[in-house]
């Protein structure tokens, strides 16, 4: 019978049928980082149990680290010194590998597992970490889970886990210039919800995804979350093969020709059926930017801000109210040309060196407006090598940019940095919560040609105009 | 785990959509490497005119009689998206939470709920919303083995869940110690695993 790659990869780890569309399925990898993944081993170890096999499971240090440059232990966070020792102390007793503060291999646990070769096609992986669906980008299977699961998946290397519901989305066609992953997939929750994918596995196929780089596929498949989709992932191709190949923990010589034939299977079959099919036309498709405090709040950058009077229902138009009051803004007011007064690029939607390139060919020759803080993360110390190697942090620098060590940093606020109270930002991150960057910040999801494109203006800014015009050096 | 079977107790309303894991628990709450004493960073923001000093605000629900301290929560859809961080389960369990009622949650929120003796109880988005228009000081009925919620006006609502979170809460079962006895198909699982892969054990 035809099968999706969902059902293949979920046949290959299946340890036993729980009934009731319950399976328990085998974990080939465990990833932790120092907020949540410190708490499950912290409860491992006081429950006596070990860890079943500390060689499948590793330790990033980046939510609570510092990304000032000169950075240890310290960190503005209060209390957040406690996390990062804890961590390193458990996961050290464990026999668990860190990558941490001082090693250039460090940062954004979904970076850096991909970057190391840790997260490959065909794996299961899972992270006390929302955004562990990023790593679908490469055709595994890796979904978030919460500090227990983690506990569970490290005592037993296995889980619980319901059958989801599956869809699949088509994007068909081709990207106009300055119009890229991020994009896509705001487009997507803005069309179905930030509802739409929920109790869902969601293959992300088609023309553009194919077309896509394997670290654009990543972005893509890191925004599932936002769509309340179990997770999303993308079959695994010659370029994901490619980019995989003579990675640190890839297999090596005659173990690689083995993945490589393991790996031929990862595709859906035709005439497989899904529970559900969307297709977007992604020639459409215009650089996307949210207005609001949720995901679903987003608009094409020419677009005007929703009048809550022609919401679908009353609670559609409180949430569009509440949204409005927030974000300081207007029914129908534009959202180009919305002065601000900050621009961050990083997070593990977009800090990968593709994302800095293209920020990077934007700003170079340019300078951020007056006022405005801007600031670039690059998502892993490998990024960031990489990007200097090529000069593109002199690029960052030289346009008025901080350019950091490191870590998820202002992504969210724990008490440390912050943009500031009721100051707009435009954020290659993903999530425009309620304070999520800061108490009253507001912030602006969008990608991070739209981010550098709004830093040099000091307003909301249409990139389309700046890639048709680089300036040459 | 502490079990659930049944609960009587007044449900709050705060039927807004999405409400995030970040809003039940900001991220700057989580002060120490520890499930306890969450509760009093509780949705903060929206519960604090002044956060760092604790002044309550007033138009909050939970600050409100007869809602404060109350043990059930009427949800909008999409409750606990956002973040994975168990803290936000954690708060409202160290808060007195025992059972949120949605249309439907965040998936890593809800399987943090059944770890920790919440019930995430899904109803239809209008039976939901009868709830909070009916919310006073009259109490709910919820009986987990019967999969009932009755209302003070003698409604009843009968409610679908997974059967393996049933018995979870129910039992007040250990996850890991339940799966620890399955030890041995795991282990004949992994030797057959890793003839299957052998690249990945090279």
């Amino acid at each position: 019978m035809a099968k999706t790659l969902v059902e293949k990869l979920w046949s290959r780890h299946c340890v036993a049928d729980l009934g009731d569309g319950t399976d328990l399925l085998y974990i080939d990898r465990v990833l932790l980082h120092e907020r949540t993944g410190s708490i499950a081993l912290k409860g491992l170890a006081e429950q006596g149990r070990a860890v079943r096999h500390p060689d499948r499971a590793f330790v990033c240090m980046d939510h609570i680290v510092d990304t000032r440059p000169g950075r240890g232990d310290e960190t503005l966070m209060p209390g957040g010194e406690a996390f990062i020792r804890e961590t390193r102390a458990a996961a050290n007793a464990a026999g668990i590998r860190i990558f941490d503060i001082g090693d250039n291999r460090q940062g954004i646990v979904h970076v850096v597992s991909p970057e190391q070769g840790i997260a490959l096609p065909g794996l299961t992986l899972v992270c006390p970490d929302s955004h562990t669906c990023t790593q679908g980008g490469l055709g595994a299977l890796a979904w978030g889970i919460g500090s227990s699961e983690a506990a569970h998946a490290l005592a037993t290397q296995t889980l619980v886990v319901r059958r989801p519901r599956q869809m699949r989305v088509w994007f068909e066609g081709e990207l106009p210039p300055g119009v890229g992953a991020k994009d896509m997939i705001l487009h997507l929750i803005a069309a179905h919800g930030a509802g739409g994918g929920s109790g869902y596995a969601i293959e992300f196929a088609g023309s553009a995804v194919s077309a896509l780089s394997v670290e654009a596929r990543m972005t893509l498949c890191n925004m599932a979350v936002e769509f309340a989709a179990w997770t999303g992932l993308c079959a695994p191709d010659a370029k994901t093969i490619a980019w995989v190949e003579g990675r640190p923990f890839a297999p090596k010589g005659m173990a690689w020709a083995q993945a490589l034939a393991d790996w031929a299977d990862l595709v859906t079959d035709a005439g497989a059926i899904f529970d559900k099919e969307i297709v977007v036309d992604c020639a459409s498709i215009a650089p996307t930017i949210t207005w609001g405090t949720s995901p679903q709040h987003a608009l094409p950058v020419t677009g005007l801000v929703p009048d809550p009077a022609h919401a679908a229902d009353a609670n559609a138009a409180e949430a569009q109210r509440r949204a409005l009051t927030y974000m300081g803004l207007e029914p129908g007011q534009a959202l180009a040309g919305l002065p601000i007064d900050g621009a961050f690029i990083g997070s593990c939607t977009n800090s990968r060196l593709s994302d800095l390139r293209a920020a990077a060919a934007i700003l170079k020759g340019r300078h951020v407006a007056p006022g405005v803080r801007a600031i670039c993360v690059p998502g892993s110390g490998l990024v960031k090598a990489a990007a200097e190697a090529e000069g593109l942090h002199q690029i960052f620098l030289d346009a008025g940019f901080e350019w950091r060590e490191s870590g998820c940093s202002m992504c969210f606020f724990a008490g440390g940095e912050s943009f500031g109270k009721g100051e707009r930002v435009v954020t290659s991150t993903n999530r425009n919560f309620e304070n999520r960057q800061g108490p009253g910040t507001r912030s602006h999801l969008a990608s991070p040609v739209t981010v550098a494109a709004s830093a040099i203006a000091g307003r909301i800014a249409d990139a389309r105009a700046l890639v048709a015009q680089p300036v040459e050096a | 785990m502490e079990k659930f079977i049944r609960l009587t107790g007044i449900a709050a309303p705060l039927f807004r959509a999405n409400v995030d894991t970040d809003a039940i628990i900001p991220s700057r709450e989580m002060k120490r490497v520890s499930k306890e004493g969450l509760g009093e960073g509780m949705f903060a923001d929206w519960r604090y005119s002044d956060v760092a000093n604790r002044v309550e605000n007033p138009d909050f629900v939970l600050n409100r009689a007869p809602f404060r301290q109350a043990p059930i929560l009427l949800a909008g859809a999409n409750f606990g998206c956002g973040s994975s961080r168990e803290h936000a389960v954690w708060a409202l369990k160290d808060y007195g939470v025992r059972c949120v009622i949605a249309p439907s949650f965040g998936a890593i929120f809800q399987g943090n709920c059944v770890r920790n003796g919440i019930l995430p109880l899904v109803l239809p988005e209008p039976e939901v919303a009868a709830l909070v228009e009916a919310a006073g000081p009259a109490p709910l009925a919820i009986d987990l083995d019967g999969q009932t919620v009755h209302s003070a006006d003698g409604r009843t609502l009968s409610f679908s869940i997974a059967p393996a979170d049933r018995e979870m809460l129910l039992e007040g079962l250990d996850a890991i110690g339940v799966t620890l006895k399955r030890l041995p198909a795991i282990a004949e699982f992994e030797g057959a695993y890793r003839t299957r892969h052998p690249w990945m054990f090279a």
